[in-house]
């Protein structure tokens, strides 16, 4: 069934009909609507990625004409002592904000879930950071971490005898001060995502669960987490997606300092692309991308596998 | 069937992508700048991001009177500022105005690379061309001996001192210090008395690179040695760590730097201005900058010399800006780029009448008039230049007298000369691990540093 061209028909008349047959099939108005999509998707995201490839395999600066290098960029990148430094960095971004930033959404929403009035309050304020605009919220959040004694945190810490602390000028605390900013700017929106599912939750369950006694943590534990797992799977996936590709953070507070303590590896990338007033390394900036967009695809596949019982069932 | 109409399918998709792919490749027919009517447009540098709206009308009177004077060019003024992280993106997407200036440091490269035009027929043609400095024309030539811009703001490192803060520190605001020793009892009187910083250094963005490489000439190292053509990192020169020595007591022991470890360039201005920090090391003309941007009240700025230590090698670095000219542009618009370059730049500094004229129109813009700057052509050159300016100075000169009166006696050197920007990066991490970590080695920090900086001149 999949070949229904006879062998015999000559091709012009076989293509002739099988077009009649695609046009009144209605083929030629899909692909009309589809046509815009796919001329944005070709121009804006295809097309980037196309040359990204070709370019990880070039020497340029974009003005004069580009030299075929092969794996020269790869090499370059792996013999770069501050990749490990990025990586490094970036996993510990990431293990920071799954340790702080997964579960405070999730607790947020619960809560709020639970109350009776005026929820959509909470809602809205939980999700004002969403809509503030990121540069300014890190301009804001300078102004909370200025290293003074006159600093909005160092004053609320002076006020129990302790501080002043240098929160973004110290290695120690640079990344989890970014961290903190982040989990703060981001939680509102999934915080939304968890609400909308937590009342797709059957409330049949919870009574059920209540006839049996249960208490408030188990019912969290037996209904609503078992009930969310679903999308507590993809939220998990587009947050380490989203955490192993964090730059403005640490571009806008830090700019990877201090001494590269908050460099990470789309920091890094920039930094290739862009460090070099003369016009930078395009080559080796494209082909760390492509290592980490294939890292990224890799460990989103094993996320898939490893948890494919629990997020389907 | 189903393979048909997919193959149909699969044809009309691969004909819309090559007609994409083909519409992107098609070159765009390049824009001469020249109109029907034979009139020359072009873009140039105006004013900074976030400057003064009388900084922007006084930049747009200037145009006016050279499109009176030239009525075959148009002038097209864009908000732009020199900065490395967008530099490199603006070049490569073609989006930087006509006429732009760029570091003394950058302009080698963008020559050897031929991304800005050569200009040596136009610039030769100058009345002035002759009279150049030529260590300060260097700047602007490429090995080929061709000019590829002009040179303007030539400055040397300065420091620049908050009298305010000196005086409520207890200090003689018209005594700067004039030896590092004084400059750190200063800085820690200041951070003890008043709470400011009263040192700070910048450390991000390249210009902690530049900082430290101020600070190294100025104790008698250098970053870089020269023999013949080949160039050596010298990173971790004697120089080199007696300024992070000096810069990590004055953090850690006397706490007289204040904890903001990551200025850059208009970070530290901005502190300066609003009265958080000391002194710090800038360029001479910095004081423009402080009055457009950030309003800094001129009873509290003072401007002098760096200290040099003893050393024989200790030295003031120097720099400045080339204008250039993008190599993608017409003749038409080159020749116009330069006549607007020498009208804006240049006249003003060899003609009275033309000196005279932009001094007034800055005055009277309430712009700064006669921030001090070193000679592009020679000494006497400039003298008559200030004297000309005279009337319309309205910066406190007696307040950078210090500075003015000795410059010409120190000894200016440049900047390291291979790989500058890429360099600065690199020691921008060493100032931050100074400024940010209490038990930093410096040592190893330089002897590391210097591996990486060798790697980075072997490379060429």
């Amino acid at each position: 069934m999949t070949a229904t061209t006879p062998v015999s028909r000559p091709a012009g008349r076989g293509l002739l009909h099988a077009t009649n047959r695609w046009v009144r099939g209605g083929g030629l108005a899909t692909f009309v609507f589809v046509l815009p999509m796919l001329l944005i998707f070709g121009l804006f995201s295809w097309l980037p990625i196309v040359k990204a490839v070709v370019m990880s395999m070039q020497s340029t600066n974009l003005v004069t004409d580009a030299q075929w290098v092969g794996l020269e960029n790869f090499r370059q990148v792996f013999n770069d002592p501050l990749l490990w430094t990025a990586v490094k960095n970036t996993a510990y971004f990431a293990a920071l904000a799954l340790v702080f930033g997964y579960p405070v959404p999730l607790i947020l929403a619960v809560l709020m879930s639970d109350l009776r009035r005026a929820r959509w309050i909470y809602a809205a304020l939980a999700y004002v950071p969403v809509v503030i605009p990121p540069v300014v919220a890190v301009l804001l959040w300078r102004f909370f971490y200025d290293s003074g004694p006159t600093g909005v945190f160092n004053t609320v810490a002076g006020w129990v005898g302790l501080g002043p602390y240098p929160w973004l000028e110290s290695a120690h605390t640079a990344m989890p001060s970014l961290v903190l900013e982040a989990t703060w700017a981001a939680a509102g929106g999934t915080v939304i995502i968890y609400l909308a599912a937590l009342v797709a939750v059957p409330p049949e369950l919870y009574d059920a669960a209540e006839v049996d006694g249960a208490s408030i943590w188990r019912k969290i534990w037996h209904v609503t987490l078992p009930q969310l797992r679903g999308v507590l799977f993809i939220t998990l996936v587009l947050q380490v997606v989203g955490t192993a590709q964090v730059f403005l953070e640490p571009y806008l507070f830090t700019g990877g300092g201090p001494d590269h303590a908050t460099t990470t590896v789309l920091l890094l990338i920039y930094d290739y692309a862009f460090g070099n007033t003369l016009g930078g390394n395009y080559g080796a900036a494209t082909a760390l991308s492509l290592m980490l967009a294939v890292t990224l695809a890799l460990l989103s596949a094993l996320f898939f596998r490893l948890t494919r019982s629990w997020s389907t069932s | 069937m189903r393979s048909s109409r997919t193959g149909v399918a699969a044809l009309l998709v691969a004909v819309t992508a090559t007609s994409l792919l083909t519409a992107c490749g098609s070159s765009t027919k390049k824009d001469t700048g020249t109109s029907a009517n034979g009139k020359v447009t072009i873009s140039v540098e105006g004013w900074r991001p976030g400057s003064e709206q009388a900084t922007i009308d006084t930049f747009k009177a200037q145009v006016a009177a050279f499109e009176a004077l030239h009525k075959n060019i148009h002038v097209d003024p864009r908000e732009w500022e020199w900065k490395g992280e967008t530099f490199a993106t603006q070049l490569a997407g073609g989006t930087l105005p006509t006429s732009f200036r760029v570091p003394f440091t950058d302009g080698k490269g963008l020559i050897e690379r031929n991304q800005i035009a050569d200009l040596t027929d136009a610039v030769k043609a100058l009345p002035y061309a002759s009279k150049f400095n030529p260590t300060v024309l260097a700047a602007a030539q490429g090995p080929d001996g061709h000019i590829y811009g002009l040179p303007t703001g030539v400055y040397g490192i300065g420091l620049h001192y908050n009298r305010s803060l000196f005086t409520k520190a207890g200090l003689d605001p018209n005594k700067p210090p004039a030896t590092w020793d004084e400059l750190r009892a200063d800085a820690k009187a200041i951070a003890d008395k008043t709470g400011a910083a009263g040192f700070a250094v910048m450390s991000k963005g390249n210009t902690g690179g530049w900082n430290l490489t101020t600070l190294t000439y100025a104790l008698g190292g250098r970053m870089e040695s020269v023999s013949g053509t080949t160039v050596s990192a010298s990173v971790d020169n004697a120089g080199t760590k007696e300024a992070l020595d000096r810069i990590k007591a004055m953090r850690w022991v006397d706490h007289s730097m204040g904890s903001a470890a990551l200025l850059d360039w208009s970070g530290i201005n901005q502190q300066f201005a609003a009265g958080k920090i000391g002194m710090y090391m800038s360029g001479s003309d910095v004081y423009s900058a402080l009055v457009q941007q950030n309003s800094i009240k001129p009873a509290d700025y003072g401007l002098a010399l760096l200290p040099m230590s003893d050393s024989p090698d200790a030295g003031l670095l120097g720099g400045g800006s080339v204008v250039a000219v993008s190599a993608k542009a017409s003749k038409a618009q080159q020749n116009a780029a330069v006549l607007w370059n020498d009208y804006y730049y240049m006249r003003k500094l060899v003609q009275q009448d033309a000196a005279a004229l932009d001094a007034k129109t800055l005055q009277e813009g309430k712009q700064p008039v006669g921030t001090p700057q070193l000679p592009i052509f020679d000494a006497a050159t400039l003298t008559q230049y200030n004297d000309w300016i005279k009337p319309y100075v309205n910066v406190p000169l007696d307040q950078m007298s210090s500075f003015t009166s000795g410059v010409f006696s120190q000894k200016l050197v440049a900047e390291p000369p291979a790989h500058t920007q890429e360099l600065y990066a690199l020691l921008d991490s060493v100032v931050q691990k100074v400024l940010s970590d209490k038990n930093a080695d410096i040592n190893s920090v330089l002897s590391k540093v210097n591996g990486q900086a060798q790697s980075l001149v072997s490379a060429g």
